[in-house]
């Protein structure tokens, strides 16, 4: 895919904290939740970003300040050269109709006692401009169509499908309103994983046929792996390797892509065995104290002083992607 | 990987196809009808003997309410002390109280007022209440913050104690004609007993705000009148209409303490409370007294309790 499109978005020094309060009636801040710490991205037209992390890394977090469901703490998301945290009225109005979500669960993300017309049309109805009104029903079926579903079942209720179909008529929403950017909130974590193939060719025609941009948050590198040009691994809060997929996948060069990488299962079962499994000791460290320095470093295996003093960047270290670890190093761990 | 529309098309195959679809989606003609919620629930709702039997069973009260006349000759002030507490006969159906009124044309005669207060002041509670309860779950915070406080005051007041004081304030102030007594009574009955809607609103509107399709209407640019009417709405009237239904009953019934304390209704209004209020005492003597209007009040309550939940049933896609 187009490798050398322009930036549609630019995110830059994206911070979110959650204050963490506490008291009955009078409530003092006693600290904060570092849920997105400083992330900067960029993604270009018609490129897929993965963004990878295991739970509580901030990915939802991300997604949320992206769509303005959230206030950010700090830092600029620009859309098309505009930042989207200080549009206002029709101009928010107007981002709404080009960056849209997918929300993760299909089960709660789909309101029960609409139906599946009501709740594709319901796009068109916030935003009249887009379709008049004797033309609704028709987009509706369309869309209805291109997410390979039957038009026939407009007046059902989302109960009656199943949890892939109940995704697809997720995506048909987020379709609506011909948007140029999605974001992806891990869109088929919630499914089977046979569904989960359908779900995301299905993602990946639509990017084809309508020249998307997806920032497609997922937990499972596979998953990621299948649609992303570029991908983005987090780690409480904040972004430690970012790079093209071949780079993350074949020469990965931060520990903690390594050790994820390493508890990828291996299709082959002849190979099976024969690569290092790398496994991590501990937890995750709480987002409202992350440790000093490399916030991975209490489970790294390479830590040294150095770790704990100075705080690594996110810079090219070896190889072509942007690495934040001191001691960076290529290492194949996927045969 | 399998090709998407290929899939698509099994796992959304024929098998989940009703007869109900074939009749009306099968149809060339008319299948570009798109439905709603609220026609689905309607379309279901005349299907369902539940709903029917009460609508004809509230229907029927509204018709004796509005033309009591219609239905007895006998008038319900009419005291003869001679037939006190006479059992029923073909003379009286349903016999005489202990001032020997004809409890029938009272029953009759008292449907009116006795629904316009259950009624009414269910009503009036619920909607209050309703409205309160989704804008202090939507906004939370500081919105939340001031209208429960607000709620917790009327919630302080004792119940016959605030009722007392407003309905002497409206006294004082010479409202004589019958129906604005009742008006009065359905006003102080709301204004004390709103809290509760808006407390049982207000959960369940919390509940609902966190749902992701509420995230998702926000992300597609919902306003708030939209979410909330749209969206929240329809996935909090549940309890609520349970505790309308409820409410109703206990309002009629509360009617009769008021009279009671002689700040309710009067004569020559006539309710079922106060009829059931006057015979407690000749329970064990004369039961016919506390008999009659205490099943009539039963059965209104019962074709509104089963009423409410037919609708609520109705409203539910997945209990039709």
């Amino acid at each position: 895919m187009s490798e050398a499109g322009e930036p549609i978005l630019e995110v830059v020094d994206l911070v979110k904290h959650f204050p963490v309060r506490v008291g009955v009636l009078f409530k003092h801040t006693v600290g904060q939740v570092r849920a997105v710490d400083g992330v900067s991205f960029d993604l270009r037209r018609g490129e897929t970003l993965g963004v990878v992390g295991e739970s509580g890394c901030g990915k939802s977090t991300l997604a949320q300040v992206l769509m303005r469901l959230e206030p950010p703490t700090s830092g600029t998301a620009k859309f098309q050269g505009r930042d989207i945290f200080r549009m206002r009225g029709s101009e928010l109005r107007k981002l709404r109709r080009s960056i849209q979500i997918v929300l993760q669960d299909p089960y709660t993300s789909l309101n029960p006692r609409m139906t599946v017309g009501d709740i594709i049309g319901e796009p068109f109805e916030i935003h009249p401009e887009v379709a008049p009104k004797g033309e609704r029903a028709t987009r509706v079926r369309e869309l209805l169509e291109v997410v390979g579903l039957n038009p026939e079942h407009i007046n059902r209720y989302p109960h009656q499908f199943s949890g892939g179909q109940r995704q697809r008529i997720g995506i048909a929403r987020a379709l609506a309103l011909k948007p140029e950017v999605i974001i992806c909130d891990e869109p088929v974590s919630a499914l089977d994983v046979s569904i989960q193939a359908q779900v995301m060719n299905l993602l990946g025609d639509l990017q084809n046929e309508f020249g998307l941009s997806y920032v497609f948050i997922a937990h499972d590198l596979s998953v990621v792996r299948h649609l992303s040009d570029r991908v983005a691994v987090m780690y409480l809060g904040k972004v430690v390797e970012i790079g093209t997929e071949e780079e993350i996948y074949t020469r990965p060069t931060h520990p903690y892509t390594q050790a994820l990488l390493s508890a990828v299962p291996v299709a082959d079962p002849t190979l099976r065995g024969q690569r290092q499994v790398i496994r991590l000791e501990g937890d995750v460290p709480s987002p409202v104290d992350p440790p000093s320095g490399c916030r991975f470093r209490t489970r790294c295996w390479k830590a040294q002083d150095i770790c704990a003093e100075e705080e690594p960047e996110l810079t090219v270290r070896t190889g072509g992607q942007l690495s934040a670890c001191h001691f960076a190093q290529e290492k194949s761990v996927v045969p | 990987m399998t090709d998407p529309t290929i899939a698509a098309q099994a796992d959304s195959g024929g098998s989940y196809v009703t007869a109900l679809e074939h009749a009306d989606g099968g149809g060339t003609g008319k299948k570009g009808k798109p439905r709603s919620l609220w026609s689905d629930a309607w379309g279901d709702l005349r299907r369902r003997p539940l709903f029917i039997i009460a609508s004809v069973i509230i229907l029927f009260l509204i018709v004796v309410a509005v033309f009591p006349e219609w239905f007895t000759s006998a008038d319900p002030n009419h005291r003869d002390l001679s037939r006190s507490r006479q059992t029923p006969s073909s003379d009286a159906l349903f016999g005489y109280d202990v001032q020997g009124q004809d409890i029938f044309a009272r029953a009759v005669y008292g449907t009116r007022w006795s629904l316009l207060v259950g009624v009414g002041a269910a009503v009036f509670t619920v909607v209050i209440g309703a409205v309160i309860g989704l804008l202090a779950g939507y906004f939370g915070g500081a919105v939340d913050g001031f209208l429960s406080r607000v709620a917790e005051v009327f919630f302080g007041l004792p119940f016959v104690l605030g009722a007392i004081i407003i309905l002497n304030a409206f006294r004082s102030s010479g409202v004589d004609s019958a129906f604005a007594l009742v008006m009065m009574v359905v006003f102080a009955l709301s204004l004390l007993s709103w809290p509760v809607a808006m407390r049982i609103m207000r959960s369940a509107a919390i509940s609902a705000k966190q749902q992701d399709y509420v995230k998702a209407a926000r992300a597609l640019g919902a306003s708030a009148w939209r979410i909330i009417f749209r969206h929240m709405l329809p996935n909090c009237l549940a309890p609520i209409l349970v505790y309308a239904t409820i409410l109703l009953g206990s309002f009629i019934a509360v009617e009769a303490t008021l009279s009671f304390l002689g700040i309710g209704l009067r004569d020559p209004a006539v309710s079922w409370g106060v009829m059931i209020s006057d015979a407690r005492n000749y329970i064990r003597v004369a039961p016919h007294l506390l008999l009659f209007p205490a099943g009539i009040l039963t059965i209104t309550v019962l074709a509104f309790v089963m009423l409410g939940d037919a609708v609520r049933d109705a409203l539910d896609p997945k209990l039709r």
